[in-house]
This record gives structure tokens, C-alpha cells and sequence, in this order.
């Protein structure tokens, strides 16, 4: 349960952010300092970090064989799953995904999936028999807000720096060939959340803002500034004209970003 | 996928079922149909057969659980093995975790929650056939559960997806448009408060469809919405009639 420090805090955030202020400085609609480090797991196939201010994340992408769904014969697969360490809060416990991770991981494996970001149709060695299956796993080392846009970003990331090995078919074995090809990538999903704070808006809320905030949107956008997946969250209500707003908030903020990430 | 149909809208504009693109699907409400719950609820919306079940205020287990300044609301939604086409496992998967979730998160603003600190209400929702859309007719069956067990309520839950299929706007989408369609958007909405509670997606549409997607999702909503209300005044017209009817035979 909540301190009485941290109610006084939260009522101070509240309050600055009815006067269209936060507590770090930032404008209402402004990203914190973003930094992306690819590549820092060599035993991975691909990786990324990402810092979103104090929020600190880490994808590693891992790509191996496997069968393809039932339903699917000639496509790839791709799974994402979420991990909130115990390092990255003290309110993050050990143990089995529970459903703040699994929300996590389903809302980055959403803007992944339905941005048709991977090319799954040449993850194909076999069609039927035999796939590449792409492992993304988000690593959450520190908490501070807004770990949905964090780890999309890092997962995007690691997916661009993936190198999946080259292979060759003999005799109806799978082969592996020394060298590396590029994993085929043709869309950079952006998610942007928004916080509704009192009657705010307010873009990638800081920890002590998801505490108070009533709910939150998050908007995948896709490189044609396109929305391809959408989630709610939190125990409170959007009106239908906040949501247009959010919308169209999120294509912008995405087109800002996109042009600074370079996708 | 390859037995699919050429086209999910005929040239008429009629979709594969034979409804107009912002035609519900047949809806039925029924509430207080287990006996042994505070409140339930049971919906068939389309094929999507439903029901939901109340339990509390009752006491917090485990008791850490328990909040000082409210209840805590719980919330499962399962789908039975035998509600889709191949039998599902009856652990919950990581879709059901999600689902119940959002679906909790979507109806703690219509309930008073600090009327009943240190004790806990548990919302069930079983899916017992699944057709599109369960998301949706789970929350108009938990909404009614809870109005049912007669917890106070800011306003129902009334929820209802649109969506796009070849390249029409449509109004709650059946089991096959959900697969085979463009976009898929779930909504759930509180009329009287103009409020929004749930709001997902998943596909692809550009600014200007996704606003007449929830538009079209919002107005369906309101249509459940009265439906809800005429389901919770039916029970009571029931009831208030066997009492006539037992006032009547003692007489």
C-alpha cells in the first residue's frame, strides 16, 4: 500500500500536471531522453538496449528452428515474452509471468505481428515441416515509467540488428552454412502511450505519474503512420474525444521519432 | 487459410451471415440465472454463448490482498475446452490472463469500490462457446452480473467491436471476419458518463477509418446498453408477477 510520503508526492504530481507542468521538467507531450544501444548481446542473434530516461531496457532476439503453426505451413514463427526482473523495482517479484508481463509482452508482440514488421514468409526452410522461429524476450532492468514504449522500441531495435544463420537443404537435412544473412525486417512499429492525468493528456508518463495517472492508451503506429494495434490499461475511463486526441498525439509523436531513430 | 472465401462482403454490401454492415448480430439477455451467485448473467450474442457469475463482497483471500480504502475487484475469464473448434487446455492461457485484465480494468469504473474497503468481489466469466467477440459479450454479461448482485454502480458496461473487412466499416465482428478481416477494435463504453473503458486493436487502419471504426463501435455499444437495462427491469417484472400470482392462489 501506498506511504503517506508517497500521497503527498502523488497529489503534488497531480497538481503540477493540472497546471500543465511534470515533475522532471518536461512538457506535457514530450518524450524523455531516449538512447539505443543494438548489439551489446554477442550470444544473441540480435539485441538492443534501450534508456527512456531512467527506464532501462534490454531485448534479446533469438533465432532458431522449429515447426510452424498448423494453420500457417508457410510462414515463420515469432513469440515475445516479457520478463519483469526482480533488479528493475522493488515492487517486481520473482517467479512465474504474471499478468502486468504477459500485457507487456502481448501488447509489443501486437504492434510486432500486426505491422507485419518481420517477413515471416522467408523465415520458411520447409513449408509445413520446418521454420525459423524468432525469439524476442524483453528485459525490464529498471522501472521508471512507461515500459511499454521502452520495450517495443528496444524490441524493433534488437529485430533490426538480428542476423539469422544462412542455411542450405542436402539430401532433406537442414544444413548450416558459416556466415550470416540479415533477418528480413520491412516495417519499424513506433508505440506511443499516453496517460490521462486529472483531464491531461500526458506522453510517456514517468513511474510516479503511472501512479497517479487514471488510465492509459497505447498506440502502435507503422511506417505509413498507420494505427496497427492499440491498448487501454488502468482502472479508469477515456472519453471518446480524449481518444482521437491520443491518436492523433501518437501519429505525430511517432513521426517525430521516426525521423530521430532514422527507421 | 486456404479455404478462404474470395470475399467477406457480397455485392449487395451484405456480409457473410446476411447482415448489413452495421447490423448487430442477435442478442439475448438474461440475468440472475445461478442461483447460487450474488448476481449473474447469461448473454448469447451471435454464436458467442456466455455466462457470468457475482460472488461478494465476500472476505479478502489471500487476506494481504485486502485494501484499506476499497474492495478489490477480481476478475477470470476462461473459455471451456469445448467452446472452439479444437479443444482448448483449461489452464488459462496467456490470452485469458490478458483478457481478464483488461476486462477488470474496464469495469472498475462503473463500480463503487470504497463502499466495500477489506473485502474482495469476484467476477467469473466463462466462455462456453466462442464465436468473435467474446471479449465484448463477457463484459455486457459481467456488467449485468454486477448490476444483478446489486453492488451500486456509477452506469452498466455495455461493450461491442467494429472493425474493417475487405474494405467496409463493420459493426461487430463474427468468428471468420475477426480472422480473415483488416482491423479489429473491441470497445467498451459507460453511456451515461460518456466514458471509454475499454479500447483495444489489432490490424491496420489509417486515422480517419479508426475514427469512424469507434464511432460505429460506440453506437453499438448503446444499443447493448438498452438492451442490458430491459434485461435487468425483465427479471424484476418476473419476479414482482410470481408474487401476484402467489398472492392470487393464497387468496
Amino acid at each position: 500500500m501506498a506511504s503517506i510520503v508517497t500521497r503527498v508526492k502523488q497529489k503534488q504530481i497531480a497538481e503540477l500536471i493540472a497546471n500543465e507542468k511534470r515533475a522532471d521538467g518536461r512538457g506535457l507531450k514530450e518524450y524523455r531522453e531516449m538512447k539505443i544501444e543494438p548489439g551489446l548481446i554477442e550470444k544473441a542473434e540480435g539485441s538492443a538496449r534501450v534508456l527512456l530516461g531512467k527506464t532501462e531496457v534490454v531485448v534479446g532476439v533469438k533465432v532458431e528452428t522449429g515447426e510452424p503453426f498448423p494453420d500457417t505451413p508457410n510462414d515463420g514463427v515469432m513469440t515475445v515474452n516479457a520478463e519483469l526482473t526482480p533488479i528493475a523495482s522493488p515492487e517486481f517479484e520473482a517467479g512465474p509471468p504474471n499478468e502486468d508481463s504477459i500485457e507487456l509482452a502481448r501488447i509489443v508482440d501486437r504492434g510486432i505481428r500486426e505491422s507485419k514488421a518481420i517477413n515471416t514468409e522467408k523465415l520458411v526452410i520447409e513449408p509445413g515441416k520446418k521454420v525459423f522461429v524468432v525469439f524476442i524476450d524483453i528485459y525490464v532492468l529498471n522501472h521508471d515509467g512507461n515500459l511499454i514504449d521502452a520495450s517495443a522500441l528496444a524490441a524493433v531495435s534488437a529485430l533490426i540488428n538480428t542476423k539469422m544463420a544462412n542455411y542450405e537443404i542436402k539430401d532433406g537435412e537442414v544444413k548450416i552454412k558459416p556466415g550470416y544473412e540479415q533477418l528480413p525486417i520491412r516495417k519499424h512499429p513506433i508505440t506511443v502511450t499516453t496517460a490521462k492525468i486529472g483531464d491531461k493528456l500526458v506522453v510517456d508518463p514517468i513511474g510516479e505519474e503511472e501512479q497517479v495517472m487514471d488510465a492509459r492508451i497505447s498506440f502502435a503506429i507503422d511506417d505509413d503512420g498507420n494505427i496497427c494495434a492499440i491498448q487501454k490499461g488502468g482502472s479508469g475511463y477515456f472519453e471518446p474525444q480524449q481518444i482521437m486526441e491520443a491518436a492523433k498525439l501518437a501519429k505525430d509523436k511517432a513521426k517525430e521519432l521516426r525521423k530521430k531513430l532514422n527507421w | 487459410m486456404n479455404d478462404k472465401p474470395e470475399k467477406l462482403i457480397d455485392k449487395k454490401g451484405l456480409r457473410l451471415d446476411g447482415r448489413k454492415p452495421d447490423e448487430l448480430r442477435p442478442v439475448k439477455l438474461e440475468v440472475g440465472v445461478i442461483p447460487n451467485a450474488n448476481g449473474s448473467a447469461y448473454v448469447e450474442h451471435g454464436k458467442n454463448k456466455i455466462l457470468a457469475a457475482v460472488y461478494g463482497p465476500r472476505e479478502v483471500h489471500p487476506k494481504h490482498l485486502s485494501l484499506q480504502d476499497r474492495t478489490v475487484l477480481k476478475c477470470r475469464y476462461h473459455m471451456a475446452p469445448f467452446s472452439v473448434q479444437e479443444r482448448k487446455s483449461p489452464a488459462p492461457s496467456r490470452r485469458e490472463v490478458e483478457l481478464s485484465k483488461v476486462i477488470r480494468e474496464c469495469l472498475e469504473p462503473a463500480v463503487f469500490l470504497e463502499y466495500y474497503p477489506r473485502t474482495m468481489v469476484d467476477v467469473f466469466v466463462e466462455v462456453l462457446q466462442a464465436d468473435g467477440g467474446t471479449r465484448c459479450a463477457s463484459i455486457t454479461a459481467a456488467a449485468l452480473a454486477l448490476a444483478d448482485s446489486g453492488i451500486p454502480m456509477r452506469d452498466l458496461v455495455a461493450a461491442c467491436a467494429a472493425g474493417k473487412v475487405d474494405d467496409t466499416i463493420v459493426l461487430d465482428l463474427m468468428d471468420t471476419e475477426d480472422k480473415l478481416g483488416a482491423a479489429d477494435v473491441p470497445v467498451a463504453f459507460m453511456p451515461n458518463l460518456n466514458a471509454v473503458t475499454l479500447l483495444q486493436m489489432d490490424g491496420t487502419l489509417n486515422q480517419e477509418e479508426f475514427e469512424t471504426t469507434v464511432n460505429m463501435a460506440l453506437e453499438g455499444c448503446r444499443k447493448i446498453y438498452t438492451m442490458q437495462k430491459e434485461a435487468l427491469k425483465t427479471k424484476y417484472v418476473n419476479v414482482s408477477e410470481e408474487n401476484k400470482d402467489e398472492e392470487e392462489a393464497e387468496e
